[in-house]
């Protein structure tokens, strides 16, 4: 696939290399600290840096201002942009903002439904839906034009991207929307995060007997689990999460105190596993809270230092 | 059977509870009955299949909107006995005199003297 | 149909408390169905306000009225000659049939008595639905007779999205997914192929994002 923006991540993907992303979430107050202290931990393990996008629906700074600090220490973001709170005049508004600060990437994504957060008794938006609002960067890229028809003065130049899930039901459609998202300009797609590795490849060998693989790169999303804990809880209360038994059983089994290190192995080895699986581009590697852990993931699953390109 | 019941338990036939409505509760107590029972079949017995079910409803809906009104929803109250169970009759007509000789008059009543003075 | 529900006593007794001479006025249609605002209900709330007034010491003479809509003048015309008897009107009719009745008694205060809530249909006695939210576009015939305006609680044109689970929707276990349904739906009718085909972005101009709307049928217009 030939490298359509000055992005440093598609570049990097496009070069063959396994390519390595995180996540920042943006406080829910206005100190950059907050950012620039997260982003610190993870730059040099990691190619380019998502910043959520008041996720959960929880009232935070904006990923745009978050992402323009980002690019203030010379590190790549990737803007994370739901459809929940913003119509299309606002989308279209923020991805120039975006794209005038030079930023290149962009995941576009529905959005956790306002009652789990703070503004239950908000309005929500949803004037586009994600692949509506993946179609649209590709459009002002592509065509230099605005939704409406005038041309775009200095077009954003944007690696667009979406999400998948591959554990969301139902699972006989999950490769025909990937299908879908790809159809509406996807270039890139994070999943959710893995622990079921065999549904995992199973949607993989789906998407590459398609020729999907050829056509997108797909990273893996890998979040390490802290404790047995939290492991129940994934598997019980979020929605679209596959947490194995074995997983739950294997850190149940460990002592408490040991359980969090347990937890970063398992995400190395599932990693290390992925890596040979065809048509996986990289890994999206989403330790909210535990930043501080990712370095030491991304050296043991063997994938430091990161590429250099132009 | 000739039982002895309260004096002061006005009888309305109806074929059916069914047949009452929330209504003709509200109305009873508009012109000045301190209690309303409205006693059916047994549940599951009735001849007309689910009337004394509608009417347990009614009998709920009435009771809360007599409770947010300040007349008071324990003043209605549904009963169910089989038409052969007389003894029974006069057990619900005694706890239920009881019960609203314990609630004191129909609140509307001493309204309307004062309206009227 | 439009479906509402009854205001808590407490908010309407609230409201109506200043009235002396107060008509209930019901309509005999869609809150008929729904059992919030027809004749039976009009005949429950003024026997309870009644009473609530004299408890209250207060004197307050209430009437009742149901008229077959309050959505069309001519069903409205037939309380003119007794319009003047009252000081509040309390329509327990939908939103739309408030409106109308304070529209053409402008001298007379016209008050809600429940809360309008959507257009939709009885599942059973006691349960009614949304179905439709009145986008003013409708493309039923691409989603298999299912809605994913009204009943994708996103208003997804191209889900499902990541939180659909066991055909609920993330919000709750009660809901369904709109998506799941669409394409459990398009699988019976045997287009699922179609599922791929991307839903363009919607002109939500003849939505309430335009403004307050109207249809103009001249054709029918004499």
């Amino acid at each position: 696939m030939t490298v359509k923006t000055p992005s440093k991540l598609e570049k990097i993907l496009a070069a063959g290399h396994l390519a390595v992303t995180s996540e920042c979430g943006p406080p829910r107050g206005s100190d950059p600290e907050a950012i620039t202290h997260k982003a610190e931990m993870i730059k040099d393990h990691v190619d380019a840096i998502n910043i959520t996008d008041n996720q959960t629906s929880m009232t935070r700074m904006c990923s745009l201002a978050a992402c323009i600090r980002l690019k203030l220490m010379g590190l790549e973001p990737v803007l994370q942009m739901v459809t929940r709170d913003r119509n299309r005049l606002a989308l279209q508004s923020d991805i120039l903002g975006a794209a005038s600060f030079d930023i290149h990437n962009i995941i576009c994504l529905s959005g956790d439904h306002n009652s789990f957060g703070d503004c239950a008794k908000g309005q929500n938006v949803h004037d586009l839906d994600s692949l509506q609002l993946v179609q649209t960067v590709r459009y002002m890229r592509d065509e230099g034009k605005f939704l409406g028809g005038d041309e775009i003065k200095r077009p954003p130049e944007m690696f667009v991207g979406a999400a998948a899930n591959p554990f969301a039901d139902p699972f006989e459609i999950r490769v025909p929307r990937l299908a879908k998202k790809i159809a509406a300009g996807a270039e890139f797609i994070q999943t959710q995060c893995i622990y079921n590795l065999d549904k995992f490849e199973e949607w993989m060998k789906l998407a590459c007997d398609r020729g999907l693989t050829e056509k997108v790169y797909i990273l893996a999303g890998m979040t390490p689990m802290k404790s047995a804990g939290m492991a129940r809880y994934m598997k019980n209360r979020v929605p679209g999460m596959d947490v194995p038994d074995e997983l739950v059983k294997r850190l149940a089994d460990t002592p408490k105190e040991k359980q969090a290190e347990e937890g970063i192995t398992i995400c190395v080895e599932a990693i290390q596993r992925l890596k040979e699986v065809k048509g996986v581009a990289g890994f999206h590697v989403m330790a909210i809270e535990w930043e501080e852990k990712v370095p030491e993931i991304i050296e043991r699953a063997g994938l430091y230092p990161r590429p250099k390109v132009v | 059977m000739r039982l002895n019941y309260p004096t002061n338990v006005k009888i309305i036939r109806v074929p059916c509870t069914g047949k009452v409505d929330t209504i003709h509760i509200l109305r009873a107590f508009e012109k000045g009955a301190d209690g309303v029972c409205v006693i059916g079949c047994m549940e599951g017995d009735c001849h007309y299949n689910s009337g004394n079910f509608r009417a347990r409803k009614r009998v709920e809906q009435a009771s809360h909107l007599l409770e947010q009104i300040g007349i008071g929803g324990e003043r209605v109250k549904m009963f169910n006995l089989s038409s052969g169970e007389g003894p029974r009759f006069a057990q619900y007509a005694v706890e239920m005199t009881e019960r609203v000789t314990a609630l004191g008059p129909n609140p509307i009543k001493l309204a309307r003297k004062r309206a009227a003075a | 149909m439009i479906v509402a529900d009854k205001k808590p006593i407490e908010e309407i007794i609230e409201t109506t408390r200043n009235f002396k001479r107060l008509l209930i006025l019901g309509c005999n249609e869609c809150v008929t169905v729904c059992e919030a605002g027809g004749k039976k209900e009009v005949g429950i709330l003024a026997s309870a306000l009644r009473m609530n007034a004299l408890n209250q010491g207060r004197e307050v003479k209430i009437d009742e009225i149901t008229l077959e809509r309050q959505c069309d003048h001519e069903y409205l015309e037939e309380i003119r000659n007794v319009v003047d008897q009252y000081d509040g009107i309390l329509s327990i009719a939908c939103g739309v049939g408030v409106q109308f009745t304070a529209e053409k008694y402008q001298a007379t205060p016209v008050l809600p008595g429940v809360n309008t809530k959507f257009m939709g249909a009885t599942e059973k006695r006691g349960l009614w639905v949304e179905r439709c939210q009145g986008c003013g576009q409708c493309i039923l015939a691409t989603t298999g007779g299912i809605c994913p305006v009204s009943r994708c609680a996103k208003r997804l044109f191209n889900g499902p999205c990541g939180g659909s689970g066991n055909g609920k929707c993330e919000i709750s276990k009660e809901v369904d997914c709109a998506w799941q349904l669409i394409i459990d739906r398009m699988k019976a009718l045997g287009t699922l192929e179609d599922y791929e085909k991307l839903s363009p972005i919607k002109d939500w101009s003849t939505d309430r994002a335009g403004g307050p709307r109207k249809v103009v049928r001249e054709d029918v217009q004499l």
